[in-house]
């Protein structure tokens, strides 16, 4: 810390005799503050007491950041406060101080940052390091980050430091590694004047990424250094596009993977296909325990490295999202079938204004593990764990979502959008619950929007949903005495309206009811009220009623929300 | 090699900084892989909106296809272009042009698979939408979307070709 002001102040004074003495005209200074606050109370027909409060009525999150900028020269630092973390968060974040910081150069040829890093080779199977507000996680690199472009479309990027772990000190410590890593990329297009116009376009890419930590390990013997590599390339011809990239980690027993000494691989690759109005893509996937953390002892979600990136429809309303999908970086095979379609307006299907369609299809299995034991199973600990066909998959389904969007404008003053969601999801692997049942989901949803004048429109929207968790199942749940499994599970019925003023009010009134769930007592509405009020950069949010136990999952992240009754509050604001 | 660094850092600010606009001096990537440097954006003098937006995104989903219903009316009577920035890691980076093309929208689309520049203009949630007059200065901003938000919007737009 005391190096980085020192440093500042170094860049300042340089700054300073740079003979353009503090040039005011020129350099910016821009900010944005948000603060996320609860007040919580006693819901007895949710089950919160006193006890699950335990006294902390409020939990407010907060972050306030500002940026400065002149010419290639930016600096910024970020000030975040849990004070206590809201609930759902993890309770290690409960703290206050500046949790990120950083000053950087980038004149187009040489780009140099020190400080907290945020990036990402390829599609970061190897490296990405990334901030998700809502999700409370940070792992930024706390280091150096040095680009150099030496020619038109060559970036050469290398990285060094120590990731955060909430407000874990980043100093000499045995709990974190050193991670340091290496990434080329080559756009073939930018370099060779030649190929400038040409249809085909091509960009090929390679990382390197290694991981030290001391090992302090009495049972096994810990690799100190564990590398990791990736290739990638880019192709496209006309209307179609290729993309590929595959990754490679040398053994690296962890608790994560329950000390195997295996070695772990991931490829992902895309085919697509798009003209004016029409687009269709396919993915294939395939992990194999390729959990990367710069801490062997690392669980969850705790000091990745790298991210896999789930490949299916995210689901954004409430019930679909009840049941929604993690990556097992252990081992996965999946795959994605998307096609957008807007049928032409002016057609007697397409109606007056065209009518847009998505049809998406994914699914998820497990890899084949085959034992290298005759006697015992695979994932033994302290051994090589098992082997694997690459091309195998397992009949073990882990999610399957089958799913038609359709979107329509019926006229001057009436939009429609209809979704079917179609979900098969295997509770006992997502959740961790061995025993518990799969789920098989049908979803509906209507998103209906009536303009009432130019400004204002209010908008009703309807969800059902409908699962095989039934009252039949209620036997069979307090056999297996999972009863807390079945908090969220049964048919649900949801509806929202809202009213809004554009660009700057809007209220709205929403209820979520679980009327099947097979444990009567868990049969809860949970209603909510919010009004909010929106200028410019700034946006005010109040909300009142019950919140419902459930997973809030970003970018293949996911935290658990518990279920909570008050009032909340959020500020959003940017200068 | 640190105090080397951070000689040859100290030794790049004295290069002069060049005239500002209230675009940030980040590169992205559009749908060709061709990197980008935000600072270059521009509209010939006329000006630009950027919206940031995600696949998963609803709201941000209805903005462009509203915004996409007037865009022909839009570029025809003020010139104005659209930067549609999409905020999408690396789960749907690959969809992103079948999407677009499949949704009809004929928007100039930028990458921010890394949320460089989403961090670099304070985006915090998308849809979040920006307005630049014809020499890069930030004029206008909206976070959200309602039905009939476009219009004011628009209205920005006129003011600025007045």
């Amino acid at each position: 810390m005391r190096r980085f002001i020192l440093l500042l102040a170094l860049i300042a004074s340089a700054t300073i005799l740079n003979a353009q003495i503090l040039d005011l005209e020129n350099s910016q200074v821009n900010g944005s503050f948000q603060i996320d606050g609860q007040y919580y109370q006693v819901d007895e027909g949710i089950g919160i007491t006193e006890s699950t409060i335990g006294g902390n009525v409020f939990g407010i999150n907060g972050f306030g950041k500002i940026n400065y900028s002149l010419g290639n020269f930016n600096a910024g630092l970020r000030y975040e406060a849990y004070l206590p973390p809201m609930s759902g968060f993890d309770t290690r974040l409960e703290g206050c101080g500046i949790a990120n910081y950083f000053a950087s150069y980038d004149n187009g040829t040489i780009g140099i940052t020190i400080g907290d890093i945020y990036d990402q080779f390829g599609n970061g199977f190897v490296f990405r390091t990334y901030e998700e507000w809502s999700l409370g996680f940070d792992n930024s690199l706390r280091g150096m980050r040095a680009i150099y472009r030496p020619a038109q479309g060559v970036t050469l990027k290398a990285v060094y430091g120590k990731q955060r772990f909430y407000w874990a000190p980043y100093g000499a410590s045995e709990s974190r590694g050193i991670v340091r890593g290496f990434d080329g990329e080559w756009d073939l297009n930018q370099s060779f004047s030649g190929m400038s116009s040409s249809k085909f376009r091509a960009t090929i890419g390679g990382s390197f990424v290694s991981k030290y930590q001391k090992n302090t390990n009495n049972i096994y013997y810990i690799p100190e250094n564990v590398g990791a590599f990736a290739g990638r390339i880019n192709l496209g011809y006309g209307r179609f596009a290729f993309s590929t990239e595959y990754a490679y980690k040398i053994n690296d027993p962890s608790a994560f993977n329950n000390y195997i000494y295996k070695e772990g691989q991931a490829i992902l690759s895309s085919l697509s296909y798009s003209q004016k109005g029409f687009g269709v893509i396919l993915q294939v996937k395939r992990v194999d325990n390729m959990s990367f953390k710069s801490d062997y002892q690392g669980v969850k979600n705790d000091l990745d490295i790298n991210f896999i990136p789930p490949i299916n429809y995210t689901h954004t309303h409430s019930l679909p999202a009840i049941y929604s999908y993690a990556t097992q970086p252990l081992g996965e095979m999946a795959m994605q079938l998307q096609i957008n379609y807007t049928i032409p307006k002016g057609t007697i299907i397409g109606g007056k204004y065209g009518t847009k369609i998505t049809v998406d299809f994914s699914q998820v299995n497990d890899i084949v593990r085959d034992s290298i034991f005759n006697d015992v199973d695979g994932g033994i600990n302290g051994t090589p764990g098992y082997t694997s066909n690459f091309f195998a998959v397992s009949d073990h389904i882990f999610y399957r979502d089958f799913n038609i969007e359709i979107e329509r404008r019926l006229n001057k003053k009436w939009k429609l959008i209809a979704q079917y969601i179609n979900l098969y999801y295997d509770m006992a692997t997502i959740e961790n619950h061995p025993g518990a049942p799969v789920v098989k989901a049908n979803i509906g949803f209507v998103d209906l929007t009536y303009r009432i004048t130019n400004k204002q429109s209010i908008r009703l929207e309807l969800q059902h949903l409908w699962d095989n968790i039934n009252k039949s199942n209620t036997a069979e749940a307090s056999v297996i005495d999972h009863s807390d499994l079945y908090k969220k599970r049964g048919n649900w019925a949801a509806a929202l309206v809202e009213y809004s003023i554009s660009p700057k009010w809007f209220v709205s009134v929403a209820d979520k009811y679980n009327y099947g769930n097979p444990i009567v007592e868990n049969r809860d509405h949970y209603y909510t009220a919010s009004v909010g009020y929106i200028k410019e950069s700034t946006r005010i949010t109040l909300t009142g009623g019950r919140q419902s136990e459930g997973m809030v999952c970003v970018g293949g992240v996911c935290r658990v929300v518990p279920a909570s009754s008050g009032i909340s509050l959020s500020i959003v604001t940017s200068f | 090699m640190k105090k080397t660094l951070v000689l040859l850092f100290l030794g790049m600010l004295f290069f002069g900084a060049k005239a500002q606009s209230d675009l940030p001096n980040v590169t992205l990537k559009n749908l060709d892989g061709e990197s980008i440097n935000v600072t270059e954006l521009n509209n010939d003098g006329k000006p630009f909106v950027m919206t940031f937006w995600a696949t998963w995104c609803g709201p941000c989903v209805k903005e462009h296809n509203a915004l996409s219903d007037v865009y022909q009316d839009w570029q025809d009577e003020t010139g104005v272009k659209i930067f549609a920035v999409s905020i999408d890691d690396s789960r749907s980076t690959a969809r992103i042009r079948p999407f677009v093309e499949g949704k009809g929208w004929e928007f100039d689309i930028l990458l921010d698979v890394n949320k460089d520049l989403a961090r670099a203009m304070n985006v915090s949630n998308p849809p979040h939408t920006f307005l630049f007059d014809g020499n890069g200065k930030m004029v206008y901003q909206h976070t959200g979307y309602f039905e009939g938000a476009e219009e004011e919007l628009y209205q920005e737009i006129l003011k600025l070709n007045e």
